[in-house]
């Protein structure tokens, strides 16, 4: 289903027509690049395209929530070459299903806000990255880019200006890495996903050394709504430092996972009741908020938070890419960071020291005290490898390892003590098979 | 605050390390301010010679204001930053890195050959913790085949990729590549590859740790047991610095000396491998002399008292001008100096080192002795290039890796040659064409940039027409700031090489650049400088074989190898009535053609001077006792000078020798110079089909490479084929891999058909220097193929 449920949307205001809504003429129909049209037409310079963006206070929705308007600042202005804008919409992060229905449902949206990005930054080209393993959304991107280039908003002097602007699709195979920015650039070079250590960074020494803008898919999505209704506006719909509106993937026991938009700064009580409350009735455990990265938050503590960038990190987490994994009771906390640690472990790209061997370090600890095989002193080796890889890496995989680990120790203790001294769960075998349609079989 | 503008334009930043205040250049690394102090960063990943992959993550410092630790070596100097590289937070860091490199290392340390200089035993030492709190198993990797070189122990290697970035970037070949992700990720080569570059056994000195390590010298020794001498190579024209180690009066390793200004801290291959041919079982170790066609081991006096009767009988009844010497280029300063003295003093002026060499014509019209025409460390400078005649790539790997830089930078290198080989760079534009064609091609450039620049162009030149690329390399030239026409070994052993570097001259003068010779030996300017070569109505070394002697004295010399026509080489040697050679080996040839045979020691086992392709004078010592009865050659020419009653052979020591070579001359020797002046050019050689291009491939170059193992087992050594392009194959309806006869002249020999599209059209690419091919006679000429 494409929306489940949405405050004041914006991004997801077309999707009601599903698979049938996204083309071009139904986006137009919508007031699609009317925002494209009147900046080019109109002569908007891009200054006041980027004051506009600062204004609304727009943050990356890619994870890192860093101020688009800032970023795009950033870029050289009067540099001698070529230019890029890229999208990320390598969408890898555990529990993160928004870009692939923004582009599904919306793509010129996408499109359009990857072409005033373009136009407000000064480069010709733009690149849209796309995870692998949704081979359909990217033939629907190039699709869609097929129609924008006959509608004449891409190519050269769109819609009669002298802007010049090439957009093209290509698509990952399914490597998280090259969801990290600079991993990306190098996958989009042709080269291994392997992150660049930075200093420098893209907007100095970006795709092919050229400098670039690296944004999230719904990042962009975003621009063309913001345009329309003014940086101010946009901003008011949310809270302060907080603007706009933004997608969660609402996913785990609840009876209604999916897709949902809501204004920052709304409680997460209400999206949890918007995504149909807890699934069979059962208690919340746990929300790991803001995708597998994040560090994980005891259910009533998450009840009284706002799904915003500011309140989840004052709880100690991030509201990252806005993929909300909500927990109930039946879920054992080892099980859970095992399954997590698994997943870095699997992903690390192996560059630098402390993420290629911590990862799989850390994996086979938790691994074995799981399994009824954790020792006494385990869970002080657990948090003294944490630090040891936090802010030791070349890019953030290595803390996006290490901050689960460290978070579900230091919410669950008494769990994983629990484990170690009785050499099974604290939850009941049933009562997790209980908890899971999908739960495979027994582990302790 | 902290910055200064200093006058010459580089910004400099005042910052403070460990509470030292530095001034350091804008855009320096921490790693490099730090090193500029004498502070010592603990580092893997990083190398001052490769690009920076900030992977190892051992460099972590303290930073003021910074939250977390930062890498040394990828954190660039900012205006009074204040960096602790002994802080908790830094020592804290470091030590969890080290943690993480040690928990999969196997700790083998007492059967790893890098044991004793390993930089990972030595930082473990310091910031590893004496248990493991690992606990889990191991991860074991597989090795890799990497060639009769470099020997690989993988599970050591702590993915660093030194040796990656070093093949790609300095090597200029990615013949190595992290393969596989997280822990599984593994250093391999290309699937059934394995890696070739005649510079590879660097990956062994960059790897940090013991999964890289030489193939020939695994488990020879402790390096720590081994003396360490100095050196200097014997080979290319380039004079690279050697550490040579030593154990038990063998040499069981070399390494480079680091010099900045010639080998920079690299060698190639040859100079690092060819030490095992010091103990081959072909050393001569005892004088011998051949009584009634039977060989048998002799004393020195005797020895030399039958030479010097030999010599004095020939001198007396044939005349002295009936005695030639042939001399290696890669002999001593002092052997050339002494050997062409002792003949001079028996009355021949026969004598000459330029062996391989076809065209003399420019003796007597040379304004000095040919060298690079700049500083081996000028070359990277470059900006604009023509190649002309050079399989650089092979002849002198490390100039090749400098022009590798020059082009990084920004250089545009062209190329005149007979065959379009992989420079490992993209040449800005080329003409390849037959060997008899190169003066034409050149003569085109000249031409075009004379007209070009609006010069007159040499009158000989008139009937010349440039061509598209000649145009275009002409163009370039002229836009050269600091430019040069470089000529390579192939250049001056073409039969028109007089006319090369006339040419050469002339563009130089015209575009405003350098002409500069590529040295062919380790004493290609040294033999000048010894005054080795003929004067007045001497013979050249061609003109020895061409009109044979009655007896011929070899230095350090295979001729039927070593020559630019081993066929006749050998019928000369054959002729003969007396050939001594002096030399460190022996073989199946030799033992056929000379009648006496006297050990001189190879250049681990005598003191000596090259004086390299720049002019640079290096003198060594022995790193080693001469084996056997092995002796200096000085001190054999010495005592042969001394029984044939030749005035001035009174030397004490080898030194005593050069200072009377030198007289003076220190650090550089003077009389350096390319020009040529009265050279009559050769412009209107026909081409013929098929035309010979015989290259002298690097592990054939000379006596002691051709006898070290592991490099003639390494891909460069494959014995010779006939190699033609796609064009010529067809033309002669000869399939890629069958057996072909060649003919050349009166000889022919049998080879493999192979494809290779760089070679010229209409030539057979055959390479020189090698057993197969002797037979066939000169480098140069026209020659036939058909199926066998
Ligand atoms: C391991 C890793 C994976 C990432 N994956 C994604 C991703 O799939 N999509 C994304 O937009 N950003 C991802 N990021 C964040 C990007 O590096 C980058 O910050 C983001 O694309 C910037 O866009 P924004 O400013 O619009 O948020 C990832 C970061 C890390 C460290
Ligand atoms: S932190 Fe991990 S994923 Fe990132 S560069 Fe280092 S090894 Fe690769
Ligand atoms: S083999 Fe040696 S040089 Fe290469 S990556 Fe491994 S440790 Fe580094
Ligand atoms: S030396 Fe700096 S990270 Fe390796």
């Amino acid at each position: 289903m494409a929306l489940l449920g949405a405050i004041n949307p914006l991004m997801t205001s077309g999707w009601a027509g599903g698979d049938a809504g996204w083309r071009l003429k139904d986006y137009v129909a919508r007031g699609g690049y009317e925002m494209l049209r009147k900046v080019l037409t109109e002569k908007v310079s891009p200054d006041d395209v980027i004051a506009t963006l600062k204004a609304s206070v727009l943050r990356g929705r890619g994870g890192a929530g860093f101020p688009t308007g800032l970023k795009w600042s950033f870029m050289p202005k009067n540099f001698p070459g070529d230019k890029y804008v890229v999208c990320n919409s390598d969408e890898g992060e555990p529990g993160t299903f928004k870009d692939r229905d923004l582009m599904r449902f919306d793509p010129h949206s996408v499109i359009e806000g990857m072409i005033i990005a373009g136009y407000a930054m000064g480069a010709a080209r733009g690149y849209n990255y796309i995870h692998g393993e949704i081979f359909d959304v990217y033939q629907r991107f190039e699709e869609a880019l097929d129609e924008a280039r006959a509608a004449g908003f891409l190519g050269s002097n769109i819609l009669g200006s002298s802007f010049s602007y090439e957009l093209f699709a290509h698509h990952g195979y399914g490597a998280y890495i090259c969801g990290e920015e600079t991993g990306l650039l190098e996958s989009l070079e042709g080269k291994k996903g392997q992150p660049r250590f930075k200093p420098p960074f893209p907007a100095s020494y970006g795709l092919y050394g050229k400098p670039t803008t690296i944004n999230n898919t719904e990042t962009f999505a975003a621009v063309p709504f913001i345009l329309r209704m003014g940086g101010e506006a946009y901003l008011n719909m949310g809270k302060p430092n907080n603007g706009g509106t933004k997608l969660f993937s609402v996913s785990g026991h609840v009876n209604k996972p999916g897709n949902y938009e809501i204004p920052l700064g709304t409680p997460f009580a209400k999206l949890l009741e918007m995504a149909g409350g807890m699934r069979g009735g059962r208690k919340l455990k746990m929300v790991i908020p803001g995708g597998s990265s994040a560090p994980v938050i005891p259910g009533e503590m998450m009840m009284d938070l706002t799904m915003d960038y500011d309140a989840i990190a004052k709880a100690g987490s991030m509201l990252g890419s806005g993929a909300v994994i909500v927990m109930d009771e039946t879920v054992c906390a080892v099980k859970a960071l095992e399954r997590l640690s698994y997943f870095y472990f699997e992903e690390s790209c192996g560059q630098c020291t402390p993420c290629r061997e911590g990862t799989g370090w850390m994996y086979r600890i938790v691994h074995r005290i799981e399994n009824g095989e954790g020792r006494p002193d385990d869970l002080e080796l657990l948090t003294s490898i944490t630090p040891n890889i936090m802010g030791r890496t070349i890019c953030a995989l290595g803390d996006a390892a290490a901050m689960p680990v460290s978070g579900f120790i230091k919410h669950y203790r008494s769990e994983f003590e629990y484990h170690i001294e009785n050499k099974r769960c604290l939850v009941p075998r049933d009562v997790q098979w209980a908890g899971s349609t999908f739960y495979t079989g027994p582990s302790c | 605050m902290g910055r200064q503008y200093l006058l010459y334009g580089a910004v400099m930043l005042e910052i403070e390390i460990d509470g030292q205040a530095a001034q350091v250049a804008e855009g320096s690394t921490v790693i490099e301010a730090a090193h500029q102090l004498g502070i010592y960063i603990p580092h893997f990943c990083y190398h001052k010679k490769l690009s920076i992959a900030a992977n190892c993550r051992m460099c972590l410092v303290q930073v003021e204001k910074a939250p977390k630790p930062m890498p040394a070596c990828a954190t660039p100097v900012s205006p009074g930053m204040k960096i602790f590289t002994h802080s908790d937070m830094a020592i804290k860091a470091q030590k969890g890195v080290m943690e993480f490199l040690l928990i999969n290392h196997p700790l083998d340390c007492p059967i790893c050959d890098q044991g004793g200089e390993c930089q990972l035993q030595d930082l473990a030492v310091g910031y590893g913790s004496s248990a493991s709190r690992y606990q889990e198993e191991k991860r074991v990797v597989s090795n890799k085949d990497l060639g009769p070189l470099v020997s690989t122990d993988m599970t050591r290697c702590i993915n660093c990729t030194r040796c990656v970035r070093f093949t790609q970037e300095i090597a200029g070949v990615m013949e190595l590549g992290q393969a596989f992700r997280g822990e599984f990720a593994e250093i391999m080569p290309f699937v059934e590859k394995t890696v070739d570059s005649e510079l590879s056994g660097n990956i062994i000195d960059l790897c940090p740790v013991g999964a890289l390590t030489s193939k020939p010298f695994r488990f020879g020794a402790r390096t720590w047991e081994l003396s360490r001498r100095k050196s200097v190579s014997p080979h290319d024209g380039l004079g690279s610095n050697l550490i040579v180690q030593v154990l038990h009066n063998k040499v069981l390793r070399v390494l480079p000396l680091e010099n900045e200004e010639i080998n920079e801290c690299w060698l190639s291959d040859k100079d690092r491998f060819s030490y095992e041919g010091l103990n081959s079982e072909q050393r001569l170790t005892k004088p011998m002399v051949k009584q009634d066609g039977k060989w048998i081991e002799a004393d020195w006096a005797a020895a030399l008292d039958y030479v010097s009767h030999a010599l004095r009988d020939i001198a007396a009844k044939d005349g002295a001008e009936s005695i030639g010497a042939l001399l290696s280029p890669h002999a001593t300063l002092e052997e050339l100096y002494l050997a062409q003295k002792l003949l001079r003093g028996i009355g021949s002026e026969n004598v000459d080192f330029r062996l391989r060499h076809s065209d003399f014509s420019a003796d007597g019209k040379r304004a000095g002795t040919p060298w690079l025409g700049m500083k081996v460390a000028e070359v990277d400078k470059l900006d604009r290039v023509l190649l002309v005649g050079s399989f650089v790539r092979k002849d002198q790997p490390l100039l090749a890796q400098r022009l590798r830089k020059a082009v990084k930078r920004g250089a545009r290198v062209s190329v005149l040659h007979a065959s379009d080989d992989d420079l490992l760079f993209k040449p800005f534009a080329k003409a390849i064409a037959a060997p008899s064609q190169l003066p034409r091609l050149l003569a085109e450039v000249v031409k075009a940039a004379a007209e070009s620049k609006g010069v007159a162009a040499d009158a000989a030149l008139s009937a010349i027409v440039p061509g598209e690329s000649a145009r275009k390399i002409a163009e370039s030239l002229l836009e050269a700031r600091q430019g040069a026409i470089l000529l390579g070994n192939y250049a001056q052993q073409h039969p028109q090489a007089a006319t090369l570097q006339a040419l050469g001259h002339q563009l130089a003068e015209i575009a405003g650049i350098r002409l500069g010779f590529l040295g062919e030996a380790a004493n290609s300017v040294g033999g000048y400088v010894a005054e080795a070569l003929p004067k007045g109505q001497g013979l050249n070394a061609a003109q020895m074989l061409a009109q044979p002697r009655k007896a011929y004295v070899l230095l350090g010399t295979e001729p039927e190898m070593d020559t630019a026509d081993g066929r006749a080489a050998l019928a000369a040697l054959e002729q003969a009535k007396t050939v001594v050679a002096l030399t460190a080996f022996k073989s199946a040839a030799m033992l056929d053609y000379a009648d006496v045979l006297l050990p001189i020691a190879p250049f681990a086992e005598t003191s000596g001077t090259f004086v390299s392709t720049e002019g640079r004078v290096q003198s060594f010592y022995a790193v080693t006792k001469p084996q056997g009865d092995t002796r200096p050659g000085w001190k054999v020419l010495r005592v042969l000078g001394n029984l044939l009653e030749v005035a001035g052979f009174d030397y004490e020591s080898s030194e005593q020798i050069r200072d009377e070579v030198l007289a003076g001359q220190d650090g550089f020797v003077s009389g350096l110079d390319n020009a040529a002046s009265g050279v009559s050019l050769t412009l209107d050689v026909a081409a013929s089909t098929f035309e010979r291009v015989a290259d002298v491939p690097l592990y054939f170059a000379d006596a002691l490479v051709r006898r070290a193992p592991s490099l003639q087992a390494a891909r460069d050594a494959v014995a010779p084929t006939a190699r033609l392009n796609a064009a010529s194959l067809s033309s002669l309806g000869i399939a890629a891999g069958s057996l072909v006869r060649v003919r050349q002249g009166d000889a022919s020999v049998q080879l493999l058909a192979e494809l290779d599209g760089a070679v010229a059209d209409g030539c057979v690419r055959i390479a020189a220097a090698h057993v197969d091919t002797v037979s066939l006679g000169a480098m140069f000429g026209s020659l036939s193929v058909e199926r066998a």
